[in-house]
C-alpha cells in the first residue's frame, strides 16, 4: 500500500482491467474524470471503495449537472429599449433540444487512506434516466441522492426512500433543470408580489 | 443512553419535532415514532429553508454570487467566502499562465478572518449546545463573546453578520487603523473567557454525565456517511484539510489538530456527544494560536501601492475575468466540517452550475442510522452536538 | 377589512368607559412583550444576538418563549419558503391574542435577496399574516430590531381591548397592493348604518 497519491491514468488503468466500458476524459481545463455507464455502476463503485489500491471510502460530494445548454452558444443579451419606443414583450423561451445523454452525476470521491481523489461521471438521459443507487457503498449517498432525485428528476434504482428532500412533496418540475418553468402560483399564492416587475430573470413579464 | 434488551411492542406514537423547534436551530423537522421514551425510528424531512441558492447561482455572474454564499452558512460567512472564492480562482487559474495572484496580505487576512470567524461560530456552537442540554449561561458568555469578534468584523468591513468581504483575488479592505491591537486584546479575552466556560461547563459533572456516551459514531460510520469536521474528528479520524490539504497559507502556521479520545471519563466513548463538544471548545484555543501567528507573519501594509489586498479579477480592459470552460471541486475546512464547491462553467460571465456540498447536510444523513435507541431527550444533543445550521442543510 | 372592530366596544360610549382600563392592561402588556423564539434563518442569528448580553432585550421586558402560546409577539427572523409558509402561519394561529407579528429583515418583509431568481421564497410574509412593524436590513441591527420594538410599544399602548375581538386574520391577501391588516384593526370603525 503505497502513500504516493495515485494520478489519474494509473486509477484509469487499474479500473478499466475489471470494467473495460469505463473511459477517461478530461475536461477542458485538463480535469480528469471517469465516464462509468449506468449498467453495472454499483459494482464500480463497490470496486473504487473495496479495492486496497485505490480504497475509495468517502463520498466528499455528488452533484448532479443538467448538460443540456452546456455546449450552446450563449444567448445574446436584450438591448436595453430606447427611450421612448414601447417596451417589447419578451419572447417566450425556445424549447431547449438537449443531446442525449443530458444529465450528468458527478461522484467525488476522496480516500482517507491514500490521499487521492477521483471524479466519476454516470451521464443519464433526460426522460427516465436511472442510476443504480449506491447508498449501500457510501452512507451519504442516500441523501445526496434523493437531491438529486428532487431538483434535476434522476431516478437511483434501489434507493431505500427515494422522495424529494428540498421541494414540497407536491412541487412539480425539476428546478435546477435548465428548462425549468418557474411557477407562478404556489398552495394559493401568488409567487410574486403585485406590481412586481423584473425585465430579465425567470419571472421577466410573469408578474401579475 | 441506548437502552438495552428493550423490547419494542404494543403501540408506537409519531412524534413531530419541528419545524419550529427551540432545539433545531431553525427550520428542521424531524418525525420520529417513539415507543414511550425510546425513539424507534427517525425521519428527518428537510426544506422548510430551501432557497434555492444554488439556482440562483446560475443567473448571477461570478463576483455577484460571494453575498449568496455568505447566507448559505450564516454563522461563519467568512469561510463561506473563501471556499466560494477558492474554486473560482482555481477556475480561473486552471488553464497555464492565467493563475490569479493574490497579494501576501490579503492571504493573510483571509485565513486569519476565516479563523476569528471559527472562533465565533464555535461560541454559538458550543453556547447554544449548552442551552439545549439545559444550561442557558454558557450560551449568554458565549453570545457575548461573539459581539467582540461582530465589533472587529464591523469595523473592517461593514457587517455584523453577512460580510461579503473575501472577494475573487483578493480582500475587500484592509484592517482598520488599531485592528491589531485589538484582535490581540481579542484574542487574550477569549482566552481568558475559555477557562472559565470550561470551568462552568465543560469540567461540570452533570453535563459531563448528561452527555457521555450519547449517540457515539464509530470511525467508519463516520467516513461512510460523510461526516466532516470536528464530528468526524470526534470519531477518531484524524484529518483536517487545514493540515492535509493546505489552502492559503494554512501551511505557514502551527497548530494542532484535536482529535476525540472518550473525554467524558469512563462511560465516555470516542465519538460520543460529549467528543463533539470538547473538541470544538480546543478548537476555538487552536484558532486563537492561529490568529495570532498571522498577525506576527503578516506583512505590514503597503504604504502607497495601488492595492494591496487584492479586489476583484479583472483583465487589461477593467473587464471582469471570464473562467475557461471546464469544472472544479474545491473544499475548504468550515467550522462544520469540509464545504466545496463545484463549479461547473460554460465559459461565459455566469457560473453554468454551482454545487454546494455542506457539512450539516450530510450530517443530517446519519439520522436515521444513529437515533433510533436513543431517548427523545437526547435527539436533542444530538442536533446540537453535530452542530446542525439548518441553511446549510437546505441552502 | 370593513368588518374589523364591528362588533362591540365601538361605540363611543363604550370606549370612553373602557379607557383607563385599557390604558392599565396596555402598559401591563406593553412591558412583557414574550415573543415568539422563531428564528428561520440569518436574521435568526442577529435576534438572539439582540437578546444576547449587549443589547439585552430582557430589559424591554421581552423574553423569548418556546411555545406560541406563551408569547404574544412573533418575530419573523428569516426568510420564509413556501414550504414553511403555512407552519408560520400554523403559529400564529396558535398564539393567543392580542397577537402582534414584527417582520425581521428584507426576506420576511418582502423576499429580500431570494425575490428574483428563487422559485421557492415566499416574498413577504404579509401575504399570510398581519404584519404589525416592517424593519428593513439584511440582517438588521440589533439597534434596528430594538428599535421596532419600541415602535411596537406604541402601537400597543394605543391597541383597544374591545376594538379588536373579533379581527378576522387577513390570510393570503395576494392581490392586495400593500398589507392592510396591521394598522385598521387597531382603529375603531363604525358599522355601517349606525350613525
Ligand atoms: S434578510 Fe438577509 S440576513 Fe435576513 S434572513 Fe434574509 S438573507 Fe438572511
Amino acid at each position: 500500500m503505497s502513500r504516493q497519491p495515485l494520478d489519474a491514468a494509473q486509477i484509469h488503468a487499474l479500473v478499466v482491467e475489471r470494467f473495460p466500458a469505463v473511459t477517461l476524459e478530461r475536461s477542458e481545463n485538463a480535469q480528469p474524470w471517469l465516464k462509468a455507464p449506468a449498467d453495472g455502476f454499483l459494482d464500480l463503485a463497490r470496486f473504487l471503495k473495496d479495492d486496497p489500491r485505490l480504497a475509495y471510502d468517502s463520498l466528499m460530494c455528488l452533484s448532479g449537472v443538467d448538460l443540456a445548454t452546456f455546449n450552446l452558444p450563449p444567448a445574446k443579451p436584450v438591448p436595453p429599449p430606447k427611450p421612448g419606443a414601447a417596451p417589447v414583450p419578451p419572447k417566450p423561451a425556445e424549447p431547449i433540444k438537449p443531446v442525449e445523454p443530458s444529465l450528468a452525476c458527478v461522484y467525488l470521491l476522496h480516500s482517507l487512506v491514500h490521499r487521492h481523489r477521483l471524479m466519476v461521471k454516470v451521464l443519464v438521459d433526460r426522460n427516465a434516466g436511472v442510476v443504480p443507487s449506491v447508498e449501500s457503498v457510501w452512507g451519504v449517498a442516500g441523501y445526496f441522492e434523493r437531491e438529486i432525485f428532487d431538483l434535476l428528476g434522476v431516478g437511483f434504482a434501489g434507493h431505500h426512500d427515494l422522495r424529494r428532500i428540498m421541494t414540497p412533496e407536491d412541487w412539480t418540475g425539476h428546478p435546477l433543470r435548465k428548462d425549468y418553468v418557474y411557477p407562478t402560483r404556489y398552495n394559493g399564492v401568488e409567487l410574486r408580489r403585485a406590481g412586481q416587475r423584473f425585465e430579465d430573470g425567470p419571472y421577466a413579464g410573469n408578474a401579475p | 443512553m441506548t437502552v438495552e434488551a428493550y423490547t419494542v411492542d404494543g403501540d408506537l406514537m409519531t412524534l413531530n419535532m419541528g419545524p419550529h423547534h427551540p432545539s433545531t436551530h431553525g427550520v428542521l423537522r424531524l418525525v420520529l415514532e417513539v415507543d414511550g421514551e425510546v425513539v424507534v425510528s427517525c425521519r428527518p424531512d428537510l426544506g422548510y429553508l430551501h432557497r434555492s441558492i444554488e439556482k440562483i447561482g446560475e443567473f448571477l455572474e461570478y463576483p455577484q454570487f460571494v453575498p449568496y454564499t455568505d447566507r448559505v452558512d450564516y454563522v461563519c460567512a467568512m469561510n463561506s467566502n473563501h471556499a466560494y472564492c477558492l474554486a473560482v480562482e482555481q477556475l480561473l487559474g486552471s488553464v497555464a499562465g492565467s493563475e490569479v495572484k493574490i497579494p501576501e496580505r490579503a492571504e493573510w487576512l483571509r485565513i486569519l478572518f476565516a479563523e476569528l470567524n471559527r472562533i465565533s461560530s464555535h461560541l454559538v456552537a458550543v453556547g447554544a449546545f449548552a442551552m439545549d442540554m439545559g444550561a442557558f449561561t454558557p450560551f449568554l458568555h458565549g453570545i457575548g463573546l461573539r459581539e467582540l469578534v461582530n465589533d472587529i468584523f464591523e469595523k473592517t468591513c461593514g457587517a455584523r453578520l453577512t460580510y461579503n468581504y473575501i472577494t475573487i483575488g483578493g480582500v475587500a479592505a484592509d484592517l482598520h487603523a488599531g485592528a491589531e491591537a485589538e484582535i490581540l486584546a481579542f484574542c487574550d479575552t477569549c482566552e481568558r473567557e475559555m477557562v472559565r466556560f470550561n470551568r462552568l461547563i465543560t469540567a461540570n459533572s452533570i453535563f459531563k454525565g448528561r452527555l457521555a456516551g450519547v449517540a457515539a459514531v464509530s470511525a467508519a460510520d463516520a467516513v461512510s456517511y460523510g461526516l466532516v469536521g470536528p464530528n468526524l474528528r470526534a470519531s477518531g479520524v484524524d484529518f483536517d484539510l487545514r493540515r492535509d490539504e493546505p489552502y492559503g497559507f494554512y501551511s505557514r502556521v502551527q497548530f494542532e489538530v484535536p482529535v476525540g479520545g472518550a473525554f467524558a471519563g469512563a462511560r465516555g466513548r470516542v465519538g460520543d456527544s460529549y467528543d463533539r463538544f470538547v473538541l470544538r471548545c480546543i478548537e476555538i484555543l487552536e484558532s486563537v494560536r492561529i490568529v495570532r501567528q498571522c498577525l506576527e507573519q503578516m506583512p505590514k501594509s503597503a504604504a502607497k501601492a495601488d492595492d494591496p489586498v487584492g479586489g476583484w479579477q479583472v483583465d487589461a480592459n477593467k473587464q471582469l475575468r471570464k473562467p475557461p470552460r471546464g469544472e472544479v471541486y474545491c473544499r475548504v475546512e468550515n467550522p462544520r466540517g469540509e464545504t466545496g464547491y463545484h463549479v461547473v462553467s460554460d465559459g461565459s460571465r455566469k457560473p453554468y452550475r454551482i454545487k454546494i456540498r455542506t457539512g450539516s447536510f450530510t450530517a443530517m444523513s446519519i439520522f436515521e442510522k444513529l437515533v433510533p435507541g436513543l431517548m427523545i431527550s437526547d435527539v436533542v444533543a444530538v442536533i446540537g452536538s453535530f452542530d446542525i445550521v439548518v441553511p446549510e442543510i437546505d441552502r | 377589512m370593513a368588518e374589523c372592530g364591528s362588533k362591540a366596544g365601538n361605540r363611543d360610549g363604550e370606549q370612553l368607559a373602557l379607557t383607563c382600563v385599557d390604558d392599565f392592561l396596555n402598559w401591563g402588556k406593553e412591558n412583557s412583550l414574550f415573543y415568539l423564539l422563531f428564528a428561520t434563518a440569518c436574521c435568526g442569528i442577529e435576534l438572539m444576538q439582540t437578546g444576547g448580553p449587549r443589547f439585552d432585550t430582557d430589559r424591554l421586558g421581552m423574553i423569548p418563549r418556546p411555545t406560541p402560546r406563551q408569547a404574544d409577539l412573533m418575530i419573523l427572523a428569516g426568510t420564509i419558503t413556501h414550504k414553511m409558509a403555512s407552519r408560520a402561519h400554523l403559529l400564529w394561529k396558535q398564539m393567543a391574542e392580542p397577537r402582534w407579528v414584527v417582520s425581521m429583515g428584507s426576506c420576511a418583509n418582502a423576499g429580500g435577496p431570494f425575490s428574483k431568481y428563487s422559485y421557492s421564497v415566499l416574498n413577504g410574509m404579509d401575504k399570510f399574516l398581519p404584519v404589525d412593524v416592517y424593519i428593513p436590513g439584511c440582517p438588521p441591527r440589533p439597534e434596528a430590531l430594538i428599535d421596532g420594538c419600541m415602535a411596537l410599544r406604541e402601537r400597543v399602548r394605543r391597541f383597544r381591548a374591545l376594538g379588536i375581538r373579533d379581527r378576522d386574520p387577513v390570510v393570503i391577501a395576494s392581490a392586495s397592493p400593500a398589507p392592510v391588516c396591521g394598522d385598521q384593526g387597531f382603529k375603531p370603525q363604525r358599522p355601517e348604518g349606525q350613525g
